[in-house]
């Protein structure tokens, strides 16, 4: 005869109802690390998909990513000729906005190195990889569009050609793939009155990097040594271009979700506290009995310690649940992998023993002779 | 020769200190034997619950001795065992009140007795069947508490004390909560209790109406014990009855 089970029982609702409670506050802890790993998912999906050895920048800065940075477009073709590199392609990357103020649209533009690269590499959900030079694109679902649709930028209208799922730019923005010449006439495009002012020469837009790739088993660091005496450019293995992303971009956020995180696992601890220490005030008078009867410790420490469990047990399914059939909905990426649920089965179980305590330590001070005062 | 089921001696106890100090038991001695039902009586705050805990081993005494079947427990305020597990063997507890667990039918408050006592199982079932057969519940095994009534709780917490065939009972004010007639029955059941089982009964009361159902009657006033009236149990419990004899002295 299972006493935890058998209170459990009696609350029936009650109890039910607390874990549901609790398992609203476990999902927004699920979904705080959640939200993290899509923020490193996001920041890095670009830099993984471009797949560069190396990332060549402006001179002092650290990336396309970070900063504003141009390179000379004949950089390309001197660094092709560097011992070691495979390929060099342009790569230009800026974010846009569109749209009204109430209604903004931002997107992180990609200009891709036309005719090398058409964005086959890209993971599509739809549609194809660039056919053309001028005026296609592809673009992420969370912009709304599906294969067909147009979208004028610029003096141009833009065919959607392709369509990914989750490519998005650390800031969350969809990404939309053009080629270089595309992308500079969309970044350089000006208002009429602007060029009539500029007298009609449109702003001249240069590649933000050039992203280069080795032969096979040339190390990068061996590249990278031998491009450190140019004077124009600093150079960045993907490793590091990756790195930068994580601690300089996501970092500030990175670490609000994770004092966020620490805080909401107190607040957790403590509300499951209450509800133990309270749920074992209202049993007070059973636990003396027990006691008077010559209960021994471990059965009024299990009782207590076994529905601790059952109430994280439950709100971690219902964090679950919620986290299922919620998550997606969230206007940012929310990447819940095995071990983040993992993870928060070992805080809820963390949680309750922890939150327990206060509970056992009551139970243990009442005195059996309580039942005779009552 | 009389074995006494519960010996206590000389006990002593104090409550506060200084200008508060109030003795509830002065060098209270008492001794119960196998199939004796002993009644306490006594006006409120005479001491009566302050001895019934002290030889329930809840609440000890600073001063004195006690002894549970032959065996030494208690001594001058210090524990010379595990008192929770002489409690849980030794010793049944019936109360003004029912005290029933809420949570658990009647047969599972019966089962509960059992199992602090490590007996489980298809026995420790037969046992709190036959148990609320013998105290004429065994129909309502499967109720709640709220489920019963206030005679029909009673006789659950009777069952419940009796599971672990402990050779002594304690009851406090048991009847306080029944009407005269379901009192008296209780009473009777206390009495038929200890003449077949051999069990040592000492009740808390102060109804004075069913006293002729007692072996001994103590009377307790500030905290000390007389006994008004000491006829010796007239016979021995029957041997043929007593389903428990390794837990007799």
């Amino acid at each position: 005869m299972n006493l935890a089970w058998k209170d459990i029982r009696r609350q029936g609702l009650r109890f039910v109802f607390t874990g549901l409670g609790l398992g609203l506050l476990f999902a927004i802890v699920l979904a705080m690390g959640g939200i993290y790993r899509g923020m490193v998912a996001d920041a890095t999906m670009l830099v993984d998909s471009v797949g560069a050895d190396l990332w060549v920048v402006q001179r002092d800065t650290r990336g396309p990513f970070a900063e504003r940075s141009t390179v000379p477009r004949n950089l390309e073709d001197r660094l092709r000729v560097v011992e070691g590199v495979a390929s060099a392609e342009t790569f230009t990357y800026a974010t846009i906005q569109r749209g009204d103020v109430a209604r903004p649209v931002r997107i992180g533009l990609v200009g891709l190195s036309w005719p090398s690269n058409r964005g086959q590499g890209i993971p599509l959900a739809s549609g194809r990889a660039l056919g053309q030079a001028h005026r296609e694109m592809i673009v992420d679902r969370t912009l709304g569009l599906d294969v067909g649709a147009r979208l004028p930028l610029g003096d141009d209208v833009y065919e959607v050609v392709g369509v990914t799922t989750g490519f998005v730019s650390s800031g969350g923005d969809a990404l939309a793939f053009v080629t270089d010449r595309d992308a500079d006439a969309i970044l350089g495009w000006m208002a009429p009155e602007s060029r009539r002012l500029a007298g009609g020469a449109r702003a001249d837009v240069l590649p933000s990097a050039i992203v280069v790739k080795l032969l096979p088993g040339v190390p990068p660091e061996e590249v990278k040594a031998r491009l450190s005496d140019w004077s124009d450019v600093t150079v960045w293995t993907g490793d590091e271009q990756r790195h930068l992303l994580l601690r300089g971009v996501i970092d500030k956020a990175r670490k609000q979700i994770g004092l966020f995180r620490t805080l909401l696992s107190v607040v957790s601890a403590i509300i499951v506290a209450l509800i133990l220490y309270n749920m074992t005030v209202a049993k007070s008078h059973e636990i003396a009995l027990l006691k008077l009867l010559g209960g021994r410790t471990r059965v009024i420490v299990g009782m207590i310690l076994q529905q601790a469990l059952l109430l994280g047990a439950i709100g971690y399914a219902m964090a679950v649940a919620i986290g299922s059939v919620a998550f997606e909905h969230f206007p940012r990426r929310v990447v819940v992998t095995p071990v983040e649920l993992g993870g928060l089965a070992v805080l809820v179980v963390a949680i309750c023993v922890v939150a327990s305590v206060a509970g056992i330590v009551r139970a243990l001070r009442v005195p059996p002779t309580l039942v005779l005062a009552s | 020769m009389h074995h006494a089921v519960i010996r206590a001696e000389s006990l002593r106890k104090v409550y506060g200190e200084g200008d508060t100090e109030v003795v509830a038991l002065r060098d209270v001695s008492i001794s119960t034997e196998r199939g004796e039902v002993a009644a306490l009586l006594g006006p409120s705050g005479s001491g009566k619950s302050t001895l019934l805990t002290a030889l329930g081993l809840l609440n000890l005494p600073e001063r004195g001795r006690i002894w549970l079947a032959g065996r030494p427990v208690v001594a001058d305020g210090v524990a010379l065992t595990d008192l929770a597990a002489v409690r849980r063997s030794m010793i049944g507890f019936v109360f003004q009140k029912a005290n029933l667990i809420p949570f658990l039918t009647a047969r599972e408050n019966v089962l509960l007795a059992l199992q602090l006592n490590d007996r489980v199982g298809r026995s420790a079932g037969a046992r709190a069947q036959e148990l609320l057969g013998y105290l004429g519940v065994g129909g309502r095994a499967d109720h709640y508490p709220e489920q019963l009534s206030g005679g029909q709780q009673q006789r659950v917490a009777i069952a419940r004390a009796l599971a672990n065939r402990p050779p002594l009972i304690l009851a406090d004010e048991p009847t306080a909560a029944l009407d005269s007639h379901r009192g008296r029955d209780v009473m009777e059941l206390f009495k038929r209790i200890a003449h077949e089982q051999g069990a040592a009964v000492v009740v808390v009361t102060h109804d004075h109406r069913t006293l002729d159902v007692f072996d001994t009657i103590h009377e307790m006033e500030d905290g000390v014990l007389t006994r008004a009236a000491a006829p010796p149990p007239a016979h021995a419990p029957p041997r043929t009855a007593d389903p428990n004899p390794e837990a007799s002295p």
